[in-house]
This record gives C-alpha cells, sequence and structure tokens, in this order.
C-alpha cells in the first residue's frame, strides 16, 4: 500500500509499504476513506518529537471501511467508522473510569519503560505519533490496522459525508473536553489561547455549555474571522497587549475560565534525557509556554484553567505563584476520544456542531508531502488538510 | 537498637545489606540478584492464579521463555532463549502453593544458574488484584559463569517489568499489545 512515512526534519515521503495484518483477535484493518493533517502532526514535522523512527506512517485522524475483522471484533465489513487517536483497551481500571486516553495496554510492553522514565507512568498507546506511545503506524495512508477495535472505532451512520464526521477522531472532542475541563457555568466568560481546530471547537464547545461570552486569542487574521463566526470576540496578540485587553473585558475581574490551545510548537517540547540533541537546540527559556503563563495570570481568582494543549517535558518560569495564590484549578490531559464519540456524534447529526467550516484544503495521499508543508508555511490560510487516498484533483481547492 | 524501618517492600531498600540479609521470603540470601515488581490487575485473583498455575502457558506472555514442560503436578521443565539462537534448559520444582495466594518455584540442584522465583496474589478490592512477582538467581564465579548469566536472562529486571505487562494486558485486554503492521514484523519484534 502506499503510505505517508516520515524520514526526518521536514522530510516525509509518500512510500510503498507492505500491506496491514490482522495480528490479535480484536483488530480490525480500515481502508482508509479520509485523513486530515494535525496540528501536532507539525511537531512531528519539525522534527521536535523525540523516539521518530525513519519509514514511520504518520497520521492520527483517520476514518474508513471496514475491510477484515479478527475473530473478536465487533465490526462488520463493510461499515464506515472513525477511529480515535487514543488505543484503549476497554478493560483495565483507567478505561473502567471512562480515563481512556489513561489506558493501561494500549502501548506495547516493550514501549512502556520510556514513558515512566519521562513521566513516571507509562503513557497509553497513540496512532502514528512516535514510539513513545507505542509505535503504531498511522492512518494516512490507504490501509490502517486498528487494534481494540471493538471499543474504539464508531460506526457512521448512512447519510453523514466523511467531512462531517471525521474529526471525531481528536479535535472535536479535543476540543470539547477542553471546555468541559473548564468547568464552565452559566454566564462565564471564557478565554481561549489559540484559534487553530481545537481552539475553535473548543470556542464552539463552551458556548454550547453555557458560556456567556468567549475570547479568542490569535495572530493569525483568517482564524480569528473562523472564531468571529461562532460568536466568539477576538483578541489579535500582535495588536493587542492581550492581558490589558482581557482584564478590561471583564470589568477588571479577568476571564472566568481560561483555555490554552496553543501548548508545544516548535521549541516547546523539553524531553530532557532522552534525546540531547533536541535539548541542545532548544532555547530553555521557554517562549511557547507564554500561551499557558499568560491564561494563568489572566484568569480571575478561583478560577479554572483547562489545558488541551500538548507539552512534553518540563518548562522554566511557570507561574505557581499566581497559581496558587488565585486558588486557581487546572485540569488537562490526552483526550478520551471514546468517551465522547457517541455524544459528538448526535450532535453533529443534530446540527448543534459545525465541522467542514474548518477545511481548508482536500488532496489526494500522493499530495501529503505537499500538504505537510503548506500547512506548515501558511497557518493563516490553511486551517485543515484533508486527505483522501485516490483524490485525484490535485488542484487546490480553497474553501 | 535497631532503627525503626519503613514499610516499603524489600526491593526498594537502598541498603544493598538488608537486601542480603533477607529476601522477603523470609529465607536467607546473599550475593544474589534479586529482583520485584509489583502490578494491579483489574481481574479476579482466582482467574490470575489459575492462568500462572499452568506454567505451560508462561510463555504466552514471558518474551525469554522458549517453552515450559509441565513433568508432574510440581516439576517443570524450562527452556530460554540465549543470544544468538542458544538457549538454556534445567528443570524446576514448586517449593510452595497457596491456592489463588502464591506459587514459589525453585530450580533443581543440577541447573547452571540456581533460579527461584515466587508471585504472589492480593485482593485489591474494585481494582481487581496486586501481584507482586520476586525473582532470585545466583550465578556463578568466573568468566564461564558470566556468560551463563548474560544467557539466562537478558536485562533480568526490564524482562521481568515487560513479562508483568504482558500479564496484565493479556488477562485484562485478552491479548498482548503489539504495534507491528505485519505478521513478519511481530514474528522479527519476539525473535
Amino acid at each position: 500500500m502506499r503510505a505517508l512515512t516520515w524520514h526526518g526534519k521536514h522530510d516525509v515521503r509518500v512510500d510503498t509499504v507492505d500491506d496491514p495484518e490482522i495480528l490479535n483477535p480484536r483488530d480490525a484493518i480500515i481502508k482508509i476513506t479520509a485523513t486530515a493533517i494535525c496540528g501536532s502532526d507539525l511537531h512531528l514535522y519539525d522534527g521536535y518529537i523525540p523516539t521518530m523512527k525513519a519509514g514511520d506512517i504518520l497520521g492520527h485522524e483517520f476514518m474508513g471501511e471496514v475491510v477484515e475483522t479478527g475473530a473478536q471484533s465487533t465490526l462488520a465489513k463493510g461499515q464506515r467508522v472513525v477511529v480515535p487517536f487514543t488505543i484503549a483497551c476497554g478493560s483495565c481500571y483507567h478505561c473502567g473510569k471512562h480515563q481512556y486516553s489513561a489506558c493501561d495496554n494500549g502501548n506495547p510492553a516493550d514501549n512502556q519503560d520510556i514513558g515512566m522514565e519521562l513521566y513516571g507512568q507509562p503513557m497509553s498507546g497513540l496512532f502514528g505519533y512516535s514510539h513513545l506511545t507505542g509505535g503504531y503506524a498511522g492512518g494516512q495512508a490507504e490501509y490502517v490496522r486498528v487494534p481494540f477495535s471493538d471499543v474504539g472505532p464508531i460506526v457512521i451512520p448512512d447519510g453523514l459525508d466523511d467531512e462531517e464526521v471525521l474529526f471525531l477522531s481528536d479535535i472535536l472532542p479535543t476540543g470539547w473536553q477542553a471546555a468541559e475541563n473548564a468547568d464552565i457555568e452559566p454566564g462565564d466568560t471564557v478565554a481561549v489561547w489559540g484559534c487553530g481546530p481545537v481552539g475553535l471547537f473548543a470556542v464552539q464547545s463552551a458556548f454550547l455549555m453555557g458560556a456567556a461570552r468567549v475570547i479568542a486569542i490569535d495572530h493569525f487574521p483568517h482564524r480569528l474571522e473562523l472564531a468571529k463566526r461562532f460568536g466568539a470576540e477576538t483578541i489579535n496578540f500582535e495588536e493587542t497587549k492581550t492581558y490589558e485587553a482581557l482584564v478590561e473585558m471583564t470589568g477588571g475581574i479577568g476571564p472566568d475560565a481560561v483555555i490554552d490551545a496553543v501548548g508545544l510548537e516548535a521549541h516547546g517540547f523539553f524531553v530532557d534525557n532522552v534525546v540531547d540533541q533536541i535539548k541542545a537546540s532548544l532555547m530553555l527559556g521557554t517562549d511557547r509556554i507564554h500561551s499557558i503563563r499568560q491564561a494563568i495570570v489572566a484568569c480571575r481568582k478561583g478560577g479554572r484553567v483547562s489545558m488541551p494543549a500538548v507539552y512534553g517535558g518540563i518548562v522554566d518560569k511557570f507561574p505557581l505563584g499566581a497559581f496558587m495564590e488565585k486558588g486557581l484549578t487546572l485540569k488537562t490531559g490526552q483526550t478520551s476520544v471514546q468517551h465522547y464519540m457517541p455524544a459528538l456524534l448526535n450532535a453533529i447529526v443534530e446540527g448543534k456542531i459545525d465541522t467542514t467550516f474548518l477545511i481548508s484544503h482536500r488532496m489526494g495521499l500522493e499530495d501529503a508531502p505537499k500538504g505537510y508543508k503548506m500547512f506548515h508555511d501558511n497557518q493563516n490560510e490553511v486551517t485543515k488538510v484533508v486527505l483522501k487516498p485516490g483524490f485525484t484533483d490535485t488542484a487546490i481547492a480553497a474553501e | 537498637m535497631a532503627t525503626v524501618k519503613d514499610d516499603s517492600p524489600i526491593i526498594t531498600d537502598k541498603s544493598q545489606a538488608t537486601r542480603d540479609a533477607d529476601n522477603g521470603t523470609g529465607e536467607q540470601i546473599k550475593g544474589e540478584t534479586l529482583i520485584g515488581r509489583t502490578v494491579t490487575i483489574n481481574r479476579p485473583r482466582a482467574e490470575l492464579y489459575a492462568y500462572w498455575r499452568d506454567f505451560a502457558q508462561l510463555p504466552t506472555f514471558m518474551d525469554n521463555v522458549e517453552r515450559v514442560d509441565v513433568l508432574s503436578p510440581t516439576r517443570s521443565h524450562w527452556v530460554v532463549k540465549g543470544p544468538a539462537g542458544t538457549s538454556v534448559e534445567w528443570d524446576a520444582d514448586i517449593i510452595e502453593e497457596r491456592e489463588g495466594e502464591l506459587i514459589a518455584w525453585a530450580s533443581a540442584e543440577n541447573a547452571d544458574v540456581p533460579n527461584s522465583g515466587r508471585i504472589a496474589f492480593r485482593d485489591a478490592g474494585d481494582r481487581g488484584t496486586i501481584v507482586t512477582a520476586t525473582i532470585v538467581y545466583d550465578p556463578p564465579a568466573g568468566l564461564v559463569g558470566k556468560l551463563i548469566a548474560k544467557m539466562f536472562q537478558r536485562e533480568p529486571a526490564i524482562q521481568a517489568r515487560r513479562d508483568l505487562r504482558r500479564f496484565k494486558q493479556l488477562m485484562e485486554a485478552g491479548e498482548i499489545a503489539t504495534s507491528s503492521r505485519t505478521r513478519k514484523q511481530l514474528e522479527e519484534e519476539k525473535a
């Protein structure tokens, strides 16, 4: 099959590799019909995530058609499914509590040592996202092997287009969980840092959860426009002093809840003692934890901090004093996608959540390297690239 | 007067002297390598015990164990992988057994590397069962001894930790997680 493979910094290629096979009873093989490039894929593209190996297949937002099932899979050939990016067994203690992203068993035993070294406890498995999270082949390919297919993938009813449901795999539940973690009360003002896909879904989710006002912060005008479309007020941090604006806009109180949907970009991933080479290339000044630092300082006393943003290591200059003195609460974590999928699928069916607005570009799998470069170079206009194997119209169809 | 010891398990003690004196089982050991590891498995105690008690099933999750032949209710024959396709073999006897709680075994007197192990199961309420594995082995002296010890278990502490994780996966998820994409890759991974 053809698959998008990682070979190093800014070097991704579409290669021919062996097709995946059923290896465990709960497996299924999915023929990919749509897959997206995630903002977090750019961290891999930029070479900032350790434990990547040349030839790794990327992609953790994908969906497709079931073409093969293991003996214990509950899926049937021909079903259309969206696959969660988190690989969870459904039967460990954490899965029992619906903390799917903390699953004990999704990550192969040999891969768990590094998570223990880094974080004290091993990480769960994720598709296409380095060997720290299992080394699983991702879905930017023609086919993918999906473990635990009886608890992960959600079957999509007829009549829904791929583009309407694809984002159930990651960014929609991630934005939703971000808003849920902000414990929004009716009438709240919520500030969201970052108007990427997760931030924009957090904006929509916050309103659905009863926020009276959402203030979105970014520096890409087009992305701020999209936030406005959902009723958010906006701050362009290149033109406005963010903290001062937030204080003024909230009558001096500060936002009741703050959401950091920026996280590590490029130089925020401090995994000292894993890849010295990476550490050396980083400035420990941690420019990019700027967003969480600013969010904590801006948040009202007794407010809530939600951090869907991905961080990987140890950071400097964390405003622990402000955090303590103001009595803030912080909630974060990888998304327990399986927990949110059914309700969010319903929300899409009922038209409560708009998903397709995000897609700016569609292209074939063969053009994936071009898609990465475009996404990397122009984040203002390129809000989401969806890859469709077999999609032949290489003309770039901007929305 | 002896200093008050804390409640932490013996395998986590910083003092080698303490470890030499007591392996947690009340037996005296000296100069031996002690490996211990605890994991909580979200399954009933009796089920975990029953699976482990059938030693022929151990290679399913013990990566370096090629085969265990059950010779009698208490005696078994172990074949363990060494480097470069070699293997080392010995007989082991079950020396203590408490239904649903504990299995302890030790190599027979002619083993190249005297070794023993015990696996204990304790109820953990709604979290399932706390499983503690302890392995003791005594590499013989000299160059030959070193070589045999190396063959005996590759990185035994890491191996034991990973084996327990695989046991947990098998018991909880019904299968052992792999990120291989093809059968060929899976075989290479296991080799």
